[in-house]
């Protein structure tokens, strides 16, 4: 079993996990901003990076995004040193300018000691920072690639195919669950759903009557998954209810 | 036709070697894009339709090819000779019937047409005696501009295919090794070791592997990989089979930029050639090898050429780069071990395995052996297609073959390794080039583009350049890359326009190490190399600019201003090219230039035969209009 060293103490890790991994679960701060434990990590935002070095490797060492370095027996991490600290400063800067409104981005960017952008703010833009959960969630997770990303370099842009409501859409809107910028609109009412331009109606569960998944989303999963037609015919809290119930009468018998 | 084994492929080449000896003179017209550009199909149409009607038998007699790049672009179309070796530049249509008159038919020369060297006023007959020749040693570009690029016939003549028949009967481990044993580094500009790259996919697991032939040259003003594809596209694909060979693998890929179709259609033919005759396919040679090419466009992205991002492309996905934390060797095309090659370290392999890795040693220095060809372009005499040895100094490279600066001026700066590459300026123009010692510089090696800079060049506006082409190039995928040099451009424009701050370039050299250490690919990483580079090395410029409002360059309009001084010899050719008429003047008085009508063009002081108008700073930012 492969043991790093990560700001001086020594943990144990598994084959095959990430630096960020090991962060995670040994309780060591490292903010990210594009990386969600159920979507594959990606290194886009650049704030999980790292300091890295090896006694193997004297006189070497690098800057890594946690989120996707694998740890190897003896890698020396510094997760908190001045450069890291630096770059990290210098990403929260760049985005509070592209998005000087998001108060998320102003509270990561405060706490490296950036209260005002020194760049050009973007004064037009939404807070979207460009992470990609959204696009990556639809693809990897849910499995449907409703939303994608269009153009490149400055001037890219999260994007409905052909900047029209997306057809391909569920309205999951695990989308907007993702966004750590809330740039997503979901409008929700007891009837239907509002997301991407699109409204969707929504299923109500047979027992309480809650909406608790849209129409498109429970056909969608009943197909995928190969699930009984009436699978989602009760909410998650009925169900569950059900369940105990059914429990019960079983240890009465 | 179809090669079932050596023995008929050797039989063959022995055909072919007696129908080319039996050919009197080859006449061959460059084809490059260059020359293409400049009209040689119709040199070619002009020649073919005299010697037809003159009744010269065009099988025996006399051959007309055309051929791929000769690399001489400046001087096309060019037009050589086989067997006397007559180079003709700049070629038209209405030269033909003197040609063939005096050259084909009585073996004299046409004197107009000939070579001029700028440097001794010298004419130049022959095409090695040309010092844009003499000064070269290709290997890679061996056979490019001497053969037919689609005929089999002409590169088994020149050796073709000899490589691979050697390679075959070694075993697939003893390649690797002669690989190893020449030195070969990468020529797409990273210059990892060959060998190294091809033993860590062949000792990665996975249930089949793939090679890759990384045709997505992007670079401004580069244009290596493209002559070496459309002018001999054979050799490219003897490399890859070879690979194939070494590595295991069935299914290679040849990813070619969009903006290539002639490259494409001269691949195409080659391949289709190669499967027809068997040296593609099932069995090659009867030695059990299978394995066949697939030409991949790219849609016009310049982050393609990164080799994630490429093998991304590839699979149909975003070319977006991801971390290679896992080498591409291991988890490479569809996260299967994959192999990535330059088209130029592809065509090194055939010739390695004739002649053997010690012989590649002889050329280069001890870290980076053999030789490189470099896109030498901007304010050089002889622009073109170069191919030298490692080592060779930045100074004989810009000044003996590439024949001086144009029109006498200062040499400034030189950029290699295309749009990330840092601006080496004149003190250190005795750097031998070789992958180390660029780097060490702040510039790289790069795929080979190499642009000459000359004291009309703004080194603030060659930064601004290059980083707006990349911010535009930028996958947008990580955060430095994308926001970073989208910020360092609005700090360029800034200073050019006369509003900068001593601060604000503080705050570029900041942010620029930052983009250079946070970026995720290479793209990012290298971006920063023209910024950090020209402040490092022409830091006056930028502070003039800053400071006095100057821009000495005359290049950033809004510090440029332009004066006429008293030794205008009032010749009025200002006053005809001025496009706004801002300058007045009469017979024998002095030209005036209204300040109010200059948008400091510069035509006048291209023209001026005493150089009497001058750059001189703007009083105020802004003062004149940018």
């Amino acid at each position: 079993m492969p043991e790093i060293i990560i700001d001086g103490r020594r943990l144990k890790c598994e084959e095959g996990e990430t630096v960020l991994d090991v962060c995670k679960r040994n309780r060591i701060e490292v903010p990210t901003l594009c990386y969600h434990e159920a979507i594959e990590s990606w290194g886009g935002c650049r704030l999980c990076m790292v300091e890295i070095s090896h006694p193997k490797w004297p006189g070497w060492s690098n800057w890594v995004t946690a989120c996707l370095y694998p740890v190897q027996d003896g890698l020396v991490v510094g997760t908190n040193t001045t450069r890291v600290r630096r770059l990290r400063a210098t990403v929260l800067d760049l985005l509070l300018a592209r998005c000087p409104n998001s108060s998320v981005i102003q509270k990561l960017a405060a706490e490296y000691g950036v209260e005002d952008t020194n760049y050009e703010p973007r004064l037009d833009g939404d807070n979207c920072i460009l992470c990609g959960l959204c696009v990556r969630v639809c693809d990897e997770v849910i499995g449907v690639t409703a939303i994608g990303t269009a153009n490149r370099g400055a001037s890219k842009e999260i994007s409905e195919p052909l900047k029209e409501p997306p057809v391909d859409c569920i309205g999951c809107a695990a989308c907007a669950y993702v966004c750590p910028t809330d740039v997503i609109q979901v409008i929700q009412t007891p009837d239907y759903r509002v997301i991407w331009d699109r409204t969707f109606d929504m299923y109500k569960c047979v027992e309480c009557g809650i909406s608790h998944i849209t129409v498109e989303q429970k056909d969608w999963l009943i197909a995928k998954d190969n699930l009984p037609a009436d699978y989602y015919d009760l909410c998650d809290i009925c169900k569950r209810k059900h369940t105990a119930e059914k429990q019960k009468e079983l240890s009465m018998l | 036709m179809r090669f079932n084994n050596i023995k008929q492929l050797e039989e063959h080449r022995e055909q072919a070697l007696k129908n080319q000896q039996k050919v009197k003179n080859t006449i061959l017209v460059c084809g490059g894009t260059g020359c293409l550009a400049s009209g040689a199909r119709d040199v070619e149409d002009e020649l073919r339709k005299q010697l037809a009607e003159q009744g010269i038998d065009m099988e025996v007699e006399l051959q007309v090819k055309i051929t791929g790049c000769h690399g001489f672009c400046e001087r096309g179309p060019i037009v050589s000779f086989i067997p006397s070796g007559i180079l003709y530049e700049k070629v038209k249509p209405k030269h033909v019937e003197e040609i063939i008159e005096k050259t084909i038919k009585n073996d004299k020369i046409v004197t107009k047409l000939i070579y001029k060297d700028p440097a001794t006023k010298k004419k130049v007959q022959q095409y090695e005696e040309i010092p844009f020749y003499k000064h070269q040693t290709r290997i890679a570009l061996r056979n490019i501009g001497q053969l037919d690029p689609t005929s089999l016939d002409d590169y088994l003549v020149r050796d073709g295919f000899k490589g691979l028949v050697k390679a075959l009967g070694m075993k697939p481990g003893e390649i690797v090794d002669e690989i190893d044993k020449s030195g070969l580094r990468g020529r797409g500009g990273g210059g990892f070791p060959t060998a190294r790259k091809w033993k860590s996919c062949i000792k990665a697991e996975g249930e089949k592997r793939y090679i890759i032939c990384n045709g997505d040259e992007g670079d401004p003003g580069a244009f290596m990989d493209r002559s070496i594809m459309e002018g001999d596209p054979f050799d490219v694909l003897e490399g890859m089979i070879i690979g194939a060979y070494a590595i295991g693998c069935e299914e290679g890929f040849i990813y070619v930029r969009q903006e290539y179709p002639l490259a494409v259609v001269n691949l195409r033919k080659a391949i289709d050639i190669l499967r027809e005759v068997g040296l593609l396919g099932e069995n090659i040679l009867g030695s059990g090898l299978n394995f066949d090419i697939k030409i991949a466009r790219g849609g016009g992205a310049f982050v393609c050429g990164e080799s994630s991002a490429l093998m991304k492309s590839v699979a149909g996905k975003i070319g977006e780069p991801r971390a290679k934390y896992i080498h591409s060797t291991e988890k490479g095309l569809y996260d299967l071990p994959t192999v990535l090659n330059n088209v130029e370290t592809f065509v090194n392999i055939p010739i390695i395995i004739e002649k053997g890795g010690d012989w590649f040693t002889q050329f280069g220095t001890e870290k980076s052996r053999g030789t490189k060809a470099f896109a030498l372009v901007g304010r050089v005499n002889n622009t073109g297609l170069v191919e030298v040895p490692m080592g060779i100094t930045l100074r004989e490279l810009i000044f003996e073959i590439g024949g001086g600066i144009q029109k006498g001026r200062e040499f400034k700066a030189v950029q290699t390794g295309g749009p990330s590459g840092g601006c080496i300026p004149n003190e250190l123009l005795d750097l031998k080039v070789d992958f180390d010692e660029l780097t060490e510089q702040g510039s790289m090696m790069g795929s080979g583009g190499m642009i000459v800079m000359d004291e009309r060049t703004c080194m603030v506006d060659v930064a601004r350049y290059f980083l707006d082409f990349l911010k535009e190039e930028s996958c947008g995928k990580c955060v430095p890359c994308r926001e970073g040099l989208r910020q360092l451009t609005a700090l360029y424009d800034r200073i050019v326009a006369g509003y900068g701050t001593l601060e604000d370039l503080d705050k570029i050299e900041w942010l620029a190490q930052d983009v250079m250490i946070g970026s995720l690919c290479a793209l990012g990483k290298s971006a920063p190399n023209p910024v950090l580079s020209t402040i490092q090395f022409f830091r006056d410029e930028y502070e003039e600019h800053i400071r006095d409002k100057h821009c000495r360059a005359g290049v950033c309009k809004a510090l440029t201003r332009l004066v006429i001084h008293d030794e205008c010899i009032a010749c009025g050719k200002c006053i005809e090219v001025c496009p706004t008429d801002a300058i007045t003047g009469a017979k024998k008085t002095v030209h005036v230039l209204d300040q109010e009508k200059c948008i400091a063009c510069g035509s006048c002081v291209e023209i001026c035969p005493v150089d009497c108008i001058k750059v001189e700073p703007v009083k105020v930012a802004g003062e004149v209009a940018s």
